[in-house]
């Protein structure tokens, strides 16, 4: 993908967070020896050679790096740095417009699946084209001597890619029959070592017909299938992988002597007091000890409103702390934390997608058996006409290579990647093959409310009614808090003339005040703010609680705040329901709040107030009511519902282990991304079932010539080439096809 | 015949020197970033003497 192609641009709003410190960066780091280190950072808005000149440059020039290099293809910077006092690499970047994210030195492991393919490749196609240069002169005529020299060249040169690329087929099918399976392996293994086993006897024998060609252009054929296959995973893995991270790395522990440590989150054990600095998450359950704040609980629990908290509350991980530094005592290790709890009941939830076989699996343990009866009997039947067991022996192998799932082994991949490679463009990053069959069967949506249907961000709704004046005073005063409603407010800001403020202070839990001229300005809860006004005002739309803007203690305006739907919700909804799909809510939130995002959305069905496990069942329920359900959800509370449900797709600011958990992730805010796929994975479906139709006619038409004993080597390798083509075009169609959606637009950062 | 003898093995090691360098080529790295390496081209530093 070149320089500011579409899916380069990953759109994403993260939550208020603050930038890691530099403790968290160096336990996030790679001890190299000595005091050297490396530290990888996900950059997504990296997209051209511009930016990587401008980032190695500035980082070079720090001190104590010793080099900078950036990746453009999978948006990685790894720094090496020496000494104790980790680089300002955040800020620098930052400075540069290029918004960072820690990345988890586990991930970073090399893929040696990959290079074990393209290694394998390489050989394949190596044999394959030299045996190729071979036959062809013994198809043009080679004799005698000749030939069998040829064939002896080649069988040489066929072992390498026998050993290298066929052990990755052998592994795999004997890993099937082990467990009592059939898949697409099985066949190929069996044909692949049959025809080379053959091949060798003719040549031994000095014979006329060798298939070296056949065994290993199958081979090459295959794995360039497999290998694009899993090159399309591991793009949309690292995509997904290079998201910032929505749990704590550690926290700063504050020892009863007095000293402040930053400790690992798995280090955290029950009655450690931490430190808690505005803008960070809550690593581990725990109490309050003293501060006041709002937690923002939206990816814990579904709640939109943050909640304000002070001394004895109790605290769960993951929750992120908005306005106030907070001390509180740990109460649970992280393995016993909430989120802990999520990823045990998630595990409990495993079964939909367990059960689930691959179309390509199903396919093959019907043909499988067919084919190998098949050459079974062509054997029997020549044995029994001619008597001549070398005869039979040849013809029956002849027909084992011919019906060679060559088209059928890539029928499906190729699809796939395809399929793939369209949703990559639109922002969507697929796991999984299987997960595309899955997703076109569904006739259920399960949505999760705040995160999903909602950005989980509140807005203003009754600007227009407020005096502008005020507005902007708020607006100016909110700029100083990140607290999601002043956040909100604060994007209402104007270029009014306003008092010039003096002091601002934040009082966490509550409000912000400040000083402008002789007035004092509030900004926050009307008891707070309002303190003369107690009453006279309890008429207005606000009620008793609500967020007000004061003047010396007199209310002057009221905002109210809805949880700002996601663009194009509404019809996402509508296209899914025209595609057959019955769409329900299943939210954390309360009653109220979900039956306003139901009624906007012209969503019939909603669950209210459902705890994690409540999801799940709910799920269940559908499953044994004979329904595919599909899940999309992005908060820790749906993590075990993302698992159960059929298939399940999250956007990409849910939690870490959401995203893990989910099928499908979405990079862009849009909506239509959900109702894109299922349309691509339908689509995909139609080919796939297309292009396993062309392969069985072609295996129609070509097996009873061989069974007839026509097939010679050229013969099978052109049947094999042109249905493995054909099979691929008709792949291809995909890529052209025009939606109906209409491909859910970027929005804003990156590009 | 008697060309063959060592107009085939010349052949073969040809294509067995090409398929060495580009393993080698792999395990050295050089695919790991194929659309950085095409834009690094681009790039003028000019502290080349300080990398």
């Amino acid at each position: 993908m070149s320089c500011c192609a579409p899916g380069s641009e990953i759109a994403l709003e993260v939550a208020a967070s603050a930038l890691p410190s530099s403790d968290e960066i160096k336990l996030a780091s790679r001890p190299l020896g000595g005091d050297s280190h490396q530290t990888d950072l996900s950059v997504p808005a990296v997209h051209c050679g511009g930016c990587i000149q401008a980032i190695e440059a500035a980082l070079a020039k720090l001190e104590n790096v010793e080099s900078a290099r950036v990746n453009l293809s999978t948006k990685r910077v790894s720094v090496r740095w020496h000494g104790d006092q980790v680089p300002p690499l955040f800020a620098t970047l930052g400075r540069l417009g290029y918004k960072a994210h820690l990345f988890d030195p586990e991930i970073h492991e090399k893929d040696k699946t990959l290079s074990e393919l393209i290694r394998a490749l390489a050989v394949a196609g190596f044999a394959a084209g030299n045996i190729m240069l071979l036959s062809v002169s013994v198809w043009s005529g080679a004799e005698g001597a000749t030939r069998d020299l040829f064939h002896w060249i080649s069988a040489l040169i066929a072992i390498p890619a026998l050993a290298f690329a066929g052990g990755i087929y052998f592994r795999s099918a004997a890993n099937a029959l082990r467990h009592g399976r059939m898949n697409m392996d099985v066949p190929i293994a069996v044909g692949v070592s049959l025809a080379y086993a053959m091949s060798l006897y003719e040549t031994i024998n000095q014979g006329e017909h060798a298939y070296f060609d056949a065994s290993v252009s199958l081979l090459f054929f295959l794995l360039i299938g497999r290998t694009l296959d899993h090159v399309m995973r591991e793009q949309a893995r690292t995509a997904v992988n290079g998201l910032s991270r929505l749990a704590a790395r550690g926290a700063v522990v504050l020892r009863d002597d007095g000293t402040r440590e930053y400790v690992p989150v798995a280090e955290l054990v029950p009655g450690m007091r931490l430190l808690i600095a505005a803008g960070e998450r809550i690593p581990v359950d725990g109490d309050v000890i003293s501060g006041n704040s709002d937690l923002d609980c939206s990816i814990v629990s579904g709640e939109s409103a943050p909640k304000a908290v002070g001394a004895g509350a109790h605290v769960q991980a993951g929750t992120l702390n908005l306005t106030g530094p907070l001390t509180m005592q740990a109460t649970a290790a992280a393995k016993d934390s909430f989120l802990a709890e999520m990823v045990r009941l998630m595990e409990a939830a495993e079964g939909g997608r367990s059960r689930y076989r691959r179309i390509a699996d199903r396919v093959s343990s019907l043909y499988a058996p067919v084919v190998h009866l098949a050459a079974f009997v062509t054997f029997l039947g020549w044995m029994v006409a001619s008597g001549d067991w070398h005869r039979a022996m040849t013809i029956a192998i002849a027909v084992l290579i011919i019906t060679c799932p060559c088209a059928l082994g890539l029928a499906v991949p190729i699809v796939q990647v395809v399929a793939a490679r369209r949703l990559f463009e639109a922002g969507v990053m697929v796991k999984d093959g299987s997960a595309m069959e899955r997703l076109a069967a569904i006739d259920t949506a399960v949505f999760d409310k705040t995160g999903t249907l909602t950005l989980g961000r509140p807005k203003l709704v009754n600007a227009s009614a407020i005096d502008p004046a005020m507005l902007a005073i708020a607006a100016d005063i909110a700029a100083h808090s990140r607290h999601p409603f002043s956040k909100a407010i604060a994007a209402h800001g104007g270029s009014a003339d306003q008092p010039k403020l003096l002091s601002v202070r934040e009082e966490p839990g509550f409000g912000i005040e400040a000083l402008a001229g002789d007035d004092v300005w509030r900004l926050g809860r009307r008891g707070w703010a309002g303190w003369k006004a107690r009453t006279g005002s309890e008429g207005k739309p606000g009620g008793y609680g609500g967020t007000v803007l004061s003047r010396n203690g007199s209310i002057v305006a009221c905002f109210a705040f809805e949880d700002a739907a996601r663009s194009d919700a509404k019809a996402a909804i509508q296209q899914l329901k025209g595609a057959g799909v019955s769409v329900d809510i299943l939210s954390g939130d309360t009653e109220r709040a979900c039956s306003e995002v139901a009624d906007a959305l012209e969503i019939d069905n909603f669950v209210p107030a459902l705890l994690p496990s409540g999801k799940v069942e709910w799920i269940e329920a559908l499953t044994r009511a004979d329904h595919k359900v599909l899940m999309v959800g992005d908060g820790l509370n749906d993590t075990p519902a993302l698992r159960a449900a059929h298939v399940s797709i999250a956007p990409a600011t849910a939690a870490d282990i959401g995203r893990k958990a989910a099928d499908f992730v979405f990079l862009r805010e849009s909506l239509l991304a959900v109702p894109l796929a299922m349309e691509v994975s339908r689509r995909a479906g139609g080919l796939i079932r297309q292009n396993i139709a062309i392969a069985i006619v072609y295996n129609a038409f070509a097996v009873p010539i061989a069974i007839l004993g026509h097939v010679t080597p050229l013969i099978a390798a052109i049947a094999m080439s042109a249905s493995s083509l054909l099979v691929i075009g008709n792949a291809l169609r995909l890529q052209g096809f025009a939606t109906t959606t209409t491909a859910p637009s970027a929005t804003g950062a990156g590009s | 015949m008697t060309t063959l003898v060592y107009l085939v093995p010349a052949a073969l090691f040809l294509g067995a020197l090409g398929l060495s360098g580009f393993l080698w080529a792999l395990s050295s790295g050089q695919y790991e970033d194929l659309h950085g390496a095409a834009e690094r081209i681009l790039i003028d530093w000019d502290d080349k003497l300080e990398r």
